[in-house]
């Protein structure tokens, strides 16, 4: 009776801490060591993210078929040759917050943090460690970082003939404000 | 009985145990629910032909595909004509792309000095998730204008403009159904402002058959027949078949191809008189195709 009554009340404070977003900004940098007049740069707005401050825990998904680049054939070669978005057509994160006792979600300020998790990118998982922000701003908290993963390690190959054009480890850039999340 | 009751008890238990366990390992993303996204289907094919037909494929908005088809000689031309290869035919073409579904072309082939020039729209886009289209359906309409200095042969009738025009109208309907395998069925007519003699109908009516099996990221085998569905009985023409490979190598997209059909263009191959392949008259060939972002496109 008493787990009853305290079950919807439980989930209710669960739900009050999660935040959200269906707008993050992801970006990456895959330019290789040849200067090219040809930039390897890609940019998407429709990353979807949540965040649970009672556990530290947040999750990224990003749609690799809504990543832009400045040239289309290269958007159509990342697709088709690179991340073979049909098989696979999202990248994911899944993380923990090292030190989340340190952040303070809803008090202004500035949070450095450390993000430990998998991500998960043409089908295969890798750990990864990223350095970010969590700033809290007027109560709304936003998620910055900037990392590097290699495409080797996601078995993502480079033919011989553009290995100068595009790097082995690329900058991936993230960034989202977030939402408090009701239900 | 109560020990009955506690066995189904337990064994329930037991099987719905794992399930609850996984439902709370959920991801933190199911509280956002279903994404509200249309997966467009893309690159059933390499290019926006199968070989010498259009495909169910447009090129990207702001872009300029250059693209040059060459034909060699016959085959059974024989080792004099070094099997062909010591001739060529060959079209010569730029297509842009206005937007995600409307593109424009021009090109100009040697066969008959011949200028055509087409305008190609998609009406529906293969699609899966918010949006679901099991096909796409992309209209061509097409106009070629014959250069040759004569190009009727007849004293008695007067060249005009019109009489050397021609036009085409095609609906591609395609699916790409597996990520290897895409097929695509093309209604087509074909309308000549003159033709030779009374017996040859002015319209033409054809059906295109088109597919794609792909055997790497860059490398596929394609197939394009057309069969005409009202030919004069008995006549020379064959209908075009072509079968070839579609290599990518970045930049560029090689078709190399065999192929009975010399025209370049609708009118062409479903029109002029096509080799037969059982004889050996058939051509080497190959469509080269390099695209250009003339559009500058923000990415943030």
């Amino acid at each position: 009776m008493l787990v009853c009554l305290l079950l919807p009340a439980a989930y209710f404070v669960q739900a009050q801490s999660k935040y959200f977003t269906r707008t993050g900004a992801v970006s990456f940098n895959a330019e290789g060591a040849m200067d090219d007049i040809e930039e390897v740069k890609a940019a998407t707005k429709t990353a979807t993210c949540v965040a649970d401050q009672a556990s530290g825990q947040m999750e990224w998904a990003v749609l690799l078929k809504g990543f832009q680049f400045k040239n289309a054939l290269m958007q159509e070669h990342f697709n088709e040759n690179y991340v073979e978005s049909d098989k696979f057509p999202k990248a994911t994160f899944k993380g923990q917050i090292d030190n989340h006792a340190n952040v303070k979600w809803t008090t202004d300020g500035t949070y450095p943090v450390v993000v430990n998790g998998k991500m998960t990118l043409h089908g295969i998982t890798k750990d990864l460690v990223a350095k970010g922000t969590v700033q809290v701003k007027s109560g709304k908290p936003a998620l910055a970082s900037d990392f590097f993963v290699k495409l080797s390690d996601y078995d993502i190959k480079i033919p011989s003939v553009v290995g100068t054009k595009i790097a082995n480890e690329i900058k991936i850039s993230v960034n989202a404000n977030l939402e408090p999340f009701k239900k | 009985m109560k020990r009955l009751i506690f066995l189904i008890t337990s064994a329930l238990t037991l099987f719905f145990l794992p399930l609850k366990g996984s439902a709370q390992e959920g991801s933190l993303l199911d509280i956002l629910g279903k994404d509200e996204v249309t997966d467009y289907t893309t690159n059933a094919f390499k290019s926006s032909r199968v070989i010498n037909g259009h495909s169910m494929e447009m090129i990207s908005e702001g872009t300029l595909d250059f693209r040059i088809l060459h034909r060699f000689g016959r085959i059974s031309d024989g080792f004099y004509e070094m099997f062909g290869l010591d001739r060529a035919s060959m079209r010569i073409g730029f297509d842009y792309g206005i937007s995600p579904n409307l593109m424009v072309g021009f090109g100009r082939s040697t066969a008959k000095k011949e200028m055509d020039a087409f305008v190609k729209y998609r009406i529906l886009w293969q699609s899966k998730g918010s949006k679901n289209n099991p096909v796409s359906l992309v209209w061509v309409s097409g106009i070629t204008m014959n250069g040759l200095k004569d190009p009727i042969g007849n004293p008695e009738v007067p060249v005009t403009l019109s009489r050397r025009l021609g036009y085409y109208h095609e609906l591609i309907i395609g699916r790409k159904i597996t990520d290897r395998l895409t097929l695509q069925l093309s209604p087509t007519w074909v309308h000549r402002n003159i033709v030779d003699n009374q017996l040859i109908p002015n319209e033409l009516f054809a059906v295109g058959f088109g597919g794609r099996v792909k055997f790497t990221q860059r490398l596929a085998f394609v197939w394009d027949y057309g069969y005409v569905i009202n030919r004069f009985p008995g006549n020379l023409l064959a209908n075009p078949l072509s079968i070839g490979l579609d290599i990518e190598t970045g930049g560029h997209v090689f078709q190399l191809h065999f192929s009975n059909a010399v025209g370049m263009n609708e009118r062409a191959y479903l029109s002029d008189t096509n080799g037969d392949w059982l004889k050996g008259d058939i051509q080497f060939g190959f469509n080269l195709s390099r695209i250009f972002q003339v559009k500058k496109r923000p990415i943030e």
